[in-house]
């Protein structure tokens, strides 16, 4: 075997209050194809950000050696230099100009600062081929898929002459056909020659095409295995992926039956598909059929590409994707959830993954915030009662305990946990029969976790059913009833709270293409 | 939920707020530094336009020799800036919806020339004639509105196109030729002042009585709004300071009052103005479609999944600037006693300059229909003070543009300075 190519040592990285990889070390081999896995937030985006130099040196700590020579890149350029490139899971290719533009961008055929087009295109064509591409050099990037995309960075890469190609998710976007061809490439360029690292957790890809596979857990890179060898399983993978500490603490909880239990779920949601909003031959959400009863939270769990923020916000006012079938049922009867006022006022909340971008405007202030959704609550005829939208707001920055001042305090100026606990405030004085929460402890400090979810446990106790999207498998053990799992789209797993395990749901999380068929 | 809300009171009051009990004159003077600059960092911005305009009329004053603060032309002020604060309070709600409106200029002389054809070709009666113009210039707003909500075209686009459309329209409807005079009742919207009464004073009656209920009122909201955090368990400011604001808010009414009873009384306009700005800044702050103008300013997708009907508050936005725009373009023509094709020229960039310089922001969210007022304020001393110095339009303008860059300039340094 060659020997090795890329050596990372020791690599530690911390971002304000986070230690995102502590003492990873990854050693890549002359002409192999390398995978990297492990659960959302294991730190493997972070990993190669430091190796391509999104990530400078000197903004973390320990070394990296590429063909022998210790590297310091300072920005991307630089490691592109030395024919490390990285293809991000989000393209970056300008959709307006032509294929053989965005291969060359920033790195043109030219002579005194006028492009050479005859050039330009004739390399450009001889890249597309290399890659398995047919179409016109001149084809806008808009006018193609995204599978062919991918093959376009791909390209560009090579006129880079790429030694080290990083691919991130590259499959996550695509359809069973443009995935394979992209996976045949892979084995394709490593015969030329061509080292890659492939960020996965699709368990079936790794096997397809990894040589060895490097699992990384909470920030720590756990083992490498070779994925040829007999004993490497699925299971083998999994359980590494998974062997994190049940040691987080979660409340006393006792899930009680329902009530009643003969009564219909409080939200069932039926058949439900949905299509990418620009891609529409692309299911994101497929059939997917869930129910939740009063009292119960239910988890759904999956990764990246699952589905899980999709489904939820198709069904939460379609605001996102394009609805293709399915019904959403409350307490039996169908509702209409088409708009946002809709399905608020049939009592369902969703609390955003992204709580900046969708759930708060920070520049206003937190009572405010509070107020927004439900603000005829405290409103005659259409004017707000200031004095009793203040009370709202301090009763629940006492109860929930929201760390400001006033409540007269800007959002933008609280920590991720109190903005979620602002964020969470604002859906219960909504007043819904059921929450769909989607990752409401991302980012967040342990304490700040642990008072979220006595919060939850609380709006179950209270006959609030609660459907509880996340991508930390503990927490959904935890404080879940019953687990769903998604994986590319499609519901692959109902686990009961007595038969759940991490093990379990991973196994059920990366079932992929093949399981369905 | 609401029922664990009510219990606590808040358990430790902020140090130095011990109120009333005792302490005296020190005590007073510490707690009035910590609220003005509480106010001031959570404020900046329009404390400091409320400072600057402060600065702007006192130099001014003492520049020309007094003739400022005159009563005649204080009076001048604000029948020469109205229709600029009218105009900046509907750009005001616009600009914080996150859009801009281009037409309102072109919209004003429009309408002008739309009352000159009522009432002076057509001899339509005046009240008539006013409330045709105030529904021409909604249905104006109203068609911009659902191009901008409803068709999504940016409103960049939607109002350049209205500014041109409605300045050609103007010249058509007026042949090109300047129409005029207006009746008598349409005058007064403009020059008029309120009606002489009462024995000889030798102050105008009405306007003393005008600013003795204002202040009547003030008094009664401020102790009101005290009584009902009292009452919720509040934290109220304590009982010295409340007096103090009182006694300041009294104090600057009065001389107001007495500065425009000393000459012809309130122009008829001051007091359509003031109607407006309370109104407008209660519906800002109080009302949900005010708050829903924030929400959907400051963050559209959030306020969009949180039930907000966007389409619909950027219409009525739209629309408002219509019916404001319209007002305006009935004063300008009752001041200038005809409608003129040229009349509203740049009018757009004054209101939008005003919102700026009163604190709104490009992206939408922040600002306030006080602020827009103050904005204008600085706007229209800078030219009624260069006008009485004699300063040219040329070096005017040079200034007014110096100003707009200082106010916005300002904010932005002292956001990065406060690190956000």
């Amino acid at each position: 075997m060659a020997g090795p190519v890329l050596e990372m040592r020791s690599i530690v990285k911390t971002f304000p209050g986070v230690k995102a990889l502590s003492d990873v070390t990854l050693t890549v081999r002359q002409g192999e194809v390398h995978a990297i896995c492990g659960e959302n937030g294991a730190g493997k985006s972070t990993l190669m950000k430091v190796l391509s130099g999104v990530h400078p040196h000197g903004s973390y700590e320990g070394e990296i050696l590429f063909e022998g020579e210790v590297c310091e890149f300072k920005d991307i350029r630089a490691s592109e230099h030395r024919g490390i490139v990285i293809i991000h899971q989000e393209l970056a290719l300008s959709p307006y100009l032509s294929l053989a533009e965005n291969i060359f961008l920033g790195n043109e055929h030219a002579k005194g600062g006028f492009i050479d087009w005859r050039e330009t295109l004739r390399h450009a064509t001889e890249l597309l081929r290399r890659v398995g591409l047919e179409d016109h050099p001149e084809t806008r990037v808009a006018d193609i898929g995204v599978g062919k995309q991918q093959l376009v960075e791909i390209a560009k890469a090579l006129s880079k002459k790429v030694k080290l190609l990083i691919l991130d998710e590259p499959t996550a976007a695509l359809n069973d056909e443009d995935s394979d061809k992209l996976l045949n490439l892979i084995l394709e360029l490593k015969n030329q020659g061509i080292t890659s690292i492939i960020i996965s957790h699709k368990l079936n890809e790794i096997r397809k095409v990894a040589d060895s596979v490097t699992i990384l857990r909470d920030g720590r890179s756990i083992e490498t295995l070779d994925v040829k060898a007999a004993e490497t399983t699925e299971d083998r993978i999994i359980s590494g992926m998974v062997g994190r500490d049940l040691d987080h603490r979660f409340p006393e909880r006792t899930p009680h039956e329902a009530a009643d239990p003969k009564a219909a779920p409080a939200l069932e949601i039926r058949n439900w598909t949905v299509h990418h909003p620009i891609d529409q031959q692309r299911k994101v959400v497929d059939d997917v059929s869930i129910n939740v009863r009063r009292g119960e939270i239910v988890g759904i769990a999956g990764l990246m590409g699952a589905g899980r923020t999709e489904l939820a916000m198709s069904v939460f006012g379609r605001t996102y994707g394009r609805y293709a079938g399915g019904t959403v049922l409350k307490d039996g009867t169908e509702i209409r959830t088409k708009t946002v006022s809709e399905a608020v006022d049939n009592g369902i909340a969703y609390v955003t993954e992204d709580r900046k971008h969708y759930g708060l405007n920070l520049i206003d202030t937190i009572n405010r915030n509070i107020s927004l959704t439900a603000l005829t609550k405290v409103a005659k005829r259409g004017v707000v009662d200031e004095h009793e939208e203040r009370q709202v707001a301090e009763g629940f920055r006492k109860s929930m305990n929201i760390k400001a001042p006033t409540v007269f305090e800007p959002v933008g100026k609280l920590s991720g946990g109190n903005q979620q606990k602002v964020v969470l405030s604002k859906w219960i004085f909504a007043g819904p029969d059921v929450l769909i929460l989607d990752e409401p402890t991302r980012g967040i400090d342990v304490g700040a976790k642990y008072e979220i979810y006595t919060v939850i446990d609380q709006l179950a106790a209270q006959g609030k059913a609660v459907v509880f999207i996340s991508s930390e498998l503990p927490e959904l053990l935890g404080m879940c009833d019953r687990i769903y799992t998604m994986a590319a789209g499609r519901l692959t797993g109902e686990v009961p709270r007595a038969e759940a395990t991490q093990e379990v749901l991973m196994r059920h999380m990366t079932k992929d293409k093949e399981v369905s068929r | 939920m609401s029922t664990d809300v009510t219990d606590k009171v808040s358990a430790a009051p902020p140090p130095g707020k011990d109120g009333s009990g005792g302490g005296g004159l020190a005590h007073l003077v510490l707690d009035l530094v910590q609220l003005v600059l509480g106010g001031l960092r959570r404020n900046m911005r329009q404390y400091g336009m409320l400072i600057a305009l402060g600065l702007i009329v006192v130099l001014f004053q003492v520049w020309t020799g007094g003739d400022l603060l005159l009563p005649r032309n204080v009076s001048n002020l604000v029948l020469q800036n109205s229709y600029i604060l009218i105009l900046a309070i509907g750009m005001m709600l616009v600009i914080i919806a996150g859009h801009i409106d281009l037409s309102v200029g072109s919209l004003t002389a429009f309408v002008g020339a739309f009352a000159a054809v009522l009432t002076v070709s057509h001899g339509v009666a005046w009240p008539v004639a006013l409330v045709l113009c105030l529904l021409m210039g909604a249905v104006a707003g109203a068609v911009q509105g659902v191009l901008i909500a409803y068709f999504g075209i940016p409103s960049f686009i939607v109002t350049l196109a209205g500014m041109l459309l409605f300045r050609g329209l103007t010249e058509i409807l007026l042949k090109g030729q300047t129409l005029g005079p207006f009746p008598n009742g349409l005058q007064k919207l403009g020059n008029g002042f309120l009606p002489a009464v009462g024995p000889n004073t030798n102050y105008h009656n009405i306007t003393l009585l005008l600013g003795l209920v204002l202040i009547v009122a003030v008094v009664w909201q401020e102790v009101r709004d005290r009584r009902r955090q009292a009452e919720f368990s509040l934290e109220v400011v304590p009982r010295n300071l409340f007096l103090l604001k009182l006694v300041a808010i009294v104090a600057a009414i009065l001389a107001l009052t007495m500065l425009l009873a000393s000459y012809n009384g309130a122009p008829i306009i001051l007091i359509v103005l003031g109607v407006l700005v309370v109104g407008y800044g209660y519906v800002m702050r109080n009302a949900v479609f005010g708050r829903h103008i924030y929400a959907i300013g400051g963050n559209l997708p959030a306020a969009k999944l949180s039930g907000v009907k966007d389409k619909k508050v950027t219409f009525y936005v739209f629309l408002n600037m219509g019916v404001l725009a319209a007002l305006a373009g009935l004063v300008v023509a009752s001041r200038l006693n005809a409608a003129s094709p040229k009349a509203g020229l740049n009018f757009e960039l004054e209101a939008i300059a005003s919102s700026f310089i009163g604190g709104a922001s490009m992206s939408g969210g922040v600002g306030t229909v006080l602020g827009a007022i103050i904005g204008g304020l600085v706007l229209g001393v800078l030219n009624n003070g260069m006008n009485l110095l004699g300063v040219g339009t040329d070096w005017q303008q040079v200034i007014k543009g110096l100003a707009l860059l200082a106010a916005v300039g300002f904010d932005v340094w002292n956001k990065r300075k406060s690190g956000s």
